[in-house]
C-alpha cells in the first residue's frame, strides 16, 4: 500500500499532535508519581525523617531498630470466632508464631533504659497457611492522630533551630498530651515479659455470618508487672531486656492473653490517640506462648516485615489512617535494609547481644 | 484496499487493546502507590497484585496466539531499520509483559510476604532472600519505567503510522473494522 501524499502543513500538525499526546501522558505519569508534588507526604519522606542526625543504622529497621527474635505459638480458645472467621481464632487451633520484642528507637545500640516505648511484633501463621502480622507497642495511646502529624512530630523533635518547635507542635496537637502523660507517669518494668502490648490502631473483624465489628486488641502478660525505677534500670547495663527475656524463656515459656476489645457505635476508630472507655466488651481470644528466644542476627524475625496490613480472611483495615501509612513506610524501610544486608553485623563482635 | 490477512485477527486486536488499558493502568498504579501513605495506598496495592497476575495470564495467551497466528507483514515501504525497530519492540513488549509480573511475584516471595490474589494464596516462587529481593525490587522498578518509555515510543510510532505515513500499520491493530 503506497503512502498517500500529504502536505507539509498537515504532517507538521500531525507531528505536533503526537508530541502533545506523548507529553500529556508523561505529565500525567509524573503527576501520579508525585514528581510534580513536592508537598506530598510519601513513605520515603517519613522513613527519611526517622533517621537520626548521624544517618540511619545501615541494615537495621529504620525504627524499632533494636530487638530480639522469638518463636512460639498462638493457642486459640475459640471465643473470638464470634467476632472474626480468621482461622487462627478457630476453637482449639494452634498457629505458628515468629515474633520480635523491640525498642522504639532508631539506634540499634541504644541502652535499654533510655527507650520509653517497647514493642511486640508477631507473624501468626494459621494451619491453613493464612497469615496475620501485627506490630504493637506498650503505650496505651499513640502520640499522634494522623500520619501527617507523625511526620510533623519527627520534624519538630529533630528541629534544632527552633527551641519552641516541640512546644508549638504540642500546642497544635492537643491529643499528644495523652501520650506525654503516659510517658511521664507510667511505671517502667525490667522485662519484655511484663509489658502489655496494644494494637492502638482499629481494625474490622468479620465473623462467619458476615457481621462486621470494629476492634482493637492487646496482648496482656501473664507475668505480673513490677515497677522498677529508670535509675535502677540504668544500673542493669545496656542490654538487660534481652538477657532477661532469654533467661525467662529458657526456664519456662512466657505467655500473654490476646484480649480483643469491641468498639461501641460512635467510638473513635480513626484516631489512635483516643482510648476507648474501659467498659467496652472484651473477648479473650487465646494465648500467645513464647517458647524460644533467638538473637536477631540470623534470627527468624530479622528479615520479616511486620506489615500490619497483612491480615487473614475475617480481618481488614478500618478508617484508621495508620495501617496504610505504616504498610507503605515499613515497605520502604524493608527495601532499604534488605539492600544493606552486607552492612548488618551478622556476627557482632564482643557479644553485642546478650 | 487492505486484504483481511493484512490485519491482526480480532482475538489479537482484542487482547492488544484490553492489555493496553491494563498495562497503562498498572504502571500508573505502580508509581502512584509507592508515592503515598494515604489509605489509597492499600487500595492501589490490592489492585496492583491481581492486575499483574491477570496481565501475566493474558500475555501468555497472547504469546501462544501470536506464535500460532503470526503477524501481518510490515509494509514494503518501511525502511529496514524501522522494520527492525518494530520487531525488536514487539520482542521487548512480550519480555516485559511476561517478565514484570513474574519479577513482582518473585520479589514478594523473596521478601516472604504472603501473595494473596483473588482470595487465593499463591505459592512462593523463590526462597526468602535479601539479595534476591533487592535484585528483583530494583529490576521491577527499572523495567517498569523502561516499559512506560517503550509504550510512549510505541504510541508515537503508531500515531506516526496512522497520521503521517498512512501505510496500514496502525489499521492492522486498530480496534475498529
Amino acid at each position: 500500500m503506497a503512502d498517500r501524499p500529504t502536505s507539509n502543513a498537515s504532517t507538521f500538525r500531525s507531528l505536533v499532535l503526537i508530541a502533545v499526546v506523548v507529553a500529556a501522558l508523561v505529565a500525567a505519569f509524573a503527576f501520579t508519581a508525585g514528581w510534580l508534588s513536592p508537598g506530598r507526604l510519601t513513605p520515603a519522606k517519613i522513613v527519611n525523617a526517622l533517621a537520626p542526625p548521624g544517618g540511619a543504622a545501615l541494615g537495621f529497621r529504620r525504627n524499632h531498630a533494636k530487638g530480639i527474635c522469638f518463636t512460639g505459638s498462638f493457642e486459640s480458645n475459640g471465643a473470638a470466632a464470634a467476632l472474626s472467621k480468621a482461622p487462627m481464632f478457630a476453637p482449639g487451633s494452634s498457629s505458628a508464631v515468629t515474633g520480635r520484642f523491640n525498642l522504639a528507637t532508631q539506634d540499634p545500640k541504644a541502652p535499654d533504659a533510655t527507650v520509653r516505648v517497647r514493642g511486640l511484633s508477631l507473624r501468626i501463621v494459621a494451619p491453613d497457611g493464612s497469615e496475620w502480622r501485627t506490630a504493637m507497642i506498650d503505650a496505651p495511646v499513640f502520640p499522634v492522630a494522623t500520619p501527617q502529624a507523625f511526620y510533623d512530630l519527627l520534624k519538630a523533635s529533630a528541629d534544632k533551630s527552633d527551641p519552641d518547635a516541640m512546644k508549638n507542635f504540642a500546642a497544635a496537637h492537643p491529643s499528644f498530651g495523652n501520650f506525654v502523660a503516659w510517658a511521664g507517669s507510667a511505671p517502667w518494668t525490667g522485662s519484655f515479659a511484663q509489658e502489655q502490648y496494644n494494637s492502638l490502631n482499629s481494625f474490622i473483624f468479620t465473623n462467619a455470618a458476615g457481621q462486621d465489628q470494629a476492634v482493637r486488641w492487646s496482648f496482656v502478660p501473664a507475668a505480673h508487672p513490677e515497677a522498677v525505677s529508670p535509675d535502677q534500670l540504668k544500673a542493669l547495663g545496656d542490654n538487660f531486656l534481652d538477657a532477661d527475656i532469654t533467661k525467662r524463656v529458657q526456664s519456662a515459656p512466657q505467655r500473654w492473653t490476646l484480649v480483643v476489645t469491641a468498639a461501641n457505635p460512635g467510638d473513635p476508630t480513626a484516631d489512635p490517640t483516643q482510648a476507648w472507655p474501659e467498659d467496652r466488651r472484651k473477648v479473650e481470644a487465646g494465648t500467645l506462648v513464647v517458647s524460644a528466644i533467638e538473637p536477631e542476627p540470623d534470627g527468624p524475625c530479622r528479615d520479616l516485615n511486620f506489615d500490619p496490613t497483612v491480615l487473614p480472611p475475617g480481618m481488614h483495615v478500618s478508617d484508621d489512617p495508620f495501617p496504610a501509612a505504616r504498610s507503605a513506610a515499613y515497605a520502604v524501610s524493608f527495601d532499604r535494609r534488605t539492600a544493606e544486608d552486607k552492612d548488618y553485623p551478622h556476627h557482632p563482635a564482643g557479644g553485642d547481644t546478650q | 484496499m487492505t486484504p483481511i490477512h493484512d490485519r491482526f485477527t480480532p482475538l489479537q486486536r482484542a487482547l492488544h487493546w484490553i492489555m493496553a488499558i491494563c498495562i497503562l493502568a498498572m504502571l500508573f498504579i505502580g508509581v502512584g502507590m509507592v508515592s503515598t501513605v494515604r489509605p489509597d495506598y492499600l487500595t492501589l496495592v490490592s489492585v496492583h497484585k491481581p492486575l499483574g497476575i491477570l496481565i501475566l495470564v493474558l500475555a501468555l495467551i497472547r504469546l501462544v496466539v501470536r506464535l500460532i497466528r503470526g503477524a501481518p507483514p510490515l509494509p514494503a515501504s518501511m525502511p529496514e531499520p524501522m522494520k527492525l525497530a518494530a520487531r525488536l519492540s514487539h520482542l521487548a513488549f512480550y519480555l516485559l509483559m511476561i517478565g514484570l509480573p513474574l519479577i513482582g511475584w518473585g520479589m514478594l516471595s523473596a521478601a516472604d510476604y504472603p501473595v494473596v490474589v483473588f482470595g487465593m494464596h499463591l505459592p512462593s516462587i523463590l526462597p526468602h532472600s535479601n539479595g534476591l529481593h533487592t535484585l528483583l525490587w530494583n529490576a521491577h522498578r527499572v523495567l517498569a519505567l523502561c516499559f512506560f518509555a517503550l509504550i510512549l515510543v510505541h504510541l508515537a510510532a503508531a500515531l506516526l503510522h496512522a497520521l503521517v505515513r498512512r501505510d496500514g500499520v496502525f489499521e492492522a491493530m486498530a480496534p475498529w473494522r
